[in-house]
């Protein structure tokens, strides 16, 4: 229990002070999942919203497929990613393994399932409600997509920001196709797990508590979202 | 408007006998949902500038063969046709339709009008504000849209599909939840328009409104067409037994559907 305390002061030091080496980490780690839900954002909503809206054989089927992918385990995203980017796989000429664009993609690929699911569901809703009066105004396809994505914006920050949350917060696939390198590759949840190992309880604790401080963050922001879409009835 | 259309006065309205009278016809109109079928064989000549009023009990089938007149619902046998031609998406795009719930877009109240004038490509905000004056709204253009009062809100659907300067102009039941004021003020705008030349055909259950309103009323019963008569005929002698039952307020019992 000492040692805990001592570990969690010594945390909340590295915090205050600002440690280089955690602002490093915390700054990589933005760096990672931000790009991550950016790529998600630009493939899943036009995924998402082209399902929402389309009408087509197998459209079930494609839900379906697209809500299990939501679950898809990263250290088995890791595995393909790393399969893809070794020496030996198909990509393998590109040089990525072990770079910061290598967990880029990991994190891209698992969370834009979450995107275009989570997605197309606000979007199908909205797509329902506006139908009739977008058919009575012969509204084009294209011209309706925009209006349902733009009129759903606060909602579908909203899935941006559990896709952000998804991101920042695994550490199965990153580690595999990052390798943990210090000063490179390395981020929050791979740098917690290293630390953990080696015994360093301050900097994996230090952290940790930025972690769940960005995860707080995150529901105030989902929230203050919410709050505001609801007051202004743009929700 | 098709050339060769002239405006009938509300007093000396009648059915129209040729196509240069006639704006709208529906032919062997048939729409049927699973099993049922809820608008029966409805052959239809629709005056070019009056305003038609759709009357029936809940269930009649108004609602239903407003979608089919503005093809937003596709009949399961014959056809409607415009100004002489197959109803298609040119000619749906000059017709408007307002619903009994308005929905609006999740924007600003000029935003909603600038969507559709930008549609029509004619988008700019002289316009805008020239169309949300008219309907009384000039002084919210920056409120959300969705926060608006219940007429307030069906005043802007209105004034949004009048933005499309429609030909034709569908209503169904617009004022249905409203206050007499809101109603009145619905009721002064579609008469402005119709002025200008927009035909109505504009659907309701309050007989003071149709009263008000119509030209010429369409009374439907089970799905089926019962009478097309000009308002004071209607009114006065309605030649169907169902419209004279709806008129006395006696309750028309819905007949099993085929």
């Amino acid at each position: 229990m000492q040692d805990f305390s001592q570990a969690f002061g010594l945390a909340l030091r590295l915090v205050l002070d600002a440690d280089p080496d955690l602002l490093e980490i915390i700054a990589l780690s933005l760096q990672v999942s931000l790009s991550a839900v950016a790529i998600a954002c630009l493939i899943g909503l036009p995924i998402g919203t082209a399902i929402a809206m389309g009408r087509f054989r197998g459209r079930t089927a494609t839900i379906i497929l697209l809500n299990a992918l939501m679950g898809l385990p990263p250290v088995v995203v890791g595995l393909l990613i790393y399969l893809l980017l070794s020496n030996a796989g198909p990509l393998g000429w590109m040089r990525l393994l072990y770079t910061p664009t290598a967990m880029i993609i990991a994190q891209a690929v698992l969370i834009t399932p979450i995107v275009a699911a989570l997605s197309r569901e606000v979007v199908e809703q909205l797509s329902v409600e506006y139908a009739e009066q977008f058919r009575s105004l012969s509204v084009p396809r294209s011209s309706a997509a925009a209006a349902l994505l733009w009129d759903a914006r606060y909602s579908l920050l909203t899935v941006a920001l559990a896709g952000f949350g998804r991101a920042v917060a695994e550490v199965g696939a990153v580690i595999i196709v990052g390798g943990n390198i210090d000063h490179l590759t390395r981020v929050m949840t791979t740098a917690i797990a290293l630390e953990t190992s080696k015994g360093d309880l301050a900097l994996a604790l230090a952290l940790g508590i930025v972690l769940i401080t960005l995860a707080l963050s995150v529901n105030a922001a989902v929230m203050a979202l919410r709050l505001t879409a609801t007051r202004y009835a743009y929700a | 408007m098709p050339d060769g259309m002239t405006i009938v006065q509300r007093d000396t309205w009648v059915a129209p006998r040729d196509d240069s009278q006639c704006l709208g016809e529906a032919i062997g109109l048939v729409y049927r949902s699973g099993e049922r079928t809820l608008i029966d064989g409805i052959d239809l000549r629709i005056p070019s500038i009056s305003r038609t009023v759709v009357m029936g009990a809940n269930g009649a089938g108004k609602s239903l063969l407003l979608r089919l007149l503005h093809g937003l619902l596709i009949p399961s046998a014959g056809q409607v046709s415009w100004g002489g031609r197959v109803l298609d998406d040119a000619q749906r795009r000059q017709q408007a339709m307002v619903f009994q719930r308005p929905v609006l877009l999740r924007r600003s109240v000029a935003a909603n009008i600038r969507f559709v004038l930008k549609l029509r490509g004619r988008a700019d905000s002289a316009r805008v504000d020239a169309i949300l004056d008219e309907v009384g709204l000039a002084a919210h253009a920056h409120q959300p849209a969705r926060l608006l009062s219940g007429g307030e809100q069906q005043r802007l659907a209105l004034a949004r599909a009048l933005a499309t300067n429609p030909l034709v102009l569908f209503l169904d039941e617009p004022t249905a939840s409203l206050d007499p004021a809101s109603t009145a003020a619905i009721e002064a705008i579609v008469n402005r328009a119709h002025t200008r030349g927009t035909k109505i055909i504009f659907v309701t259950h309050d007989l003071g409104q149709a009263r008000r309103l119509a030209d010429d009323v369409i009374f439907l019963r089970d799905g089926k067409l019962a009478e097309h008569s000009p308002a004071q005929t209607f009114f006065d002698a309605p030649a169907s037994q169902a419209a004279r039952d709806y008129l006395d307020g006696r309750l028309v019992i819905r007949k099993s559907t085929k």
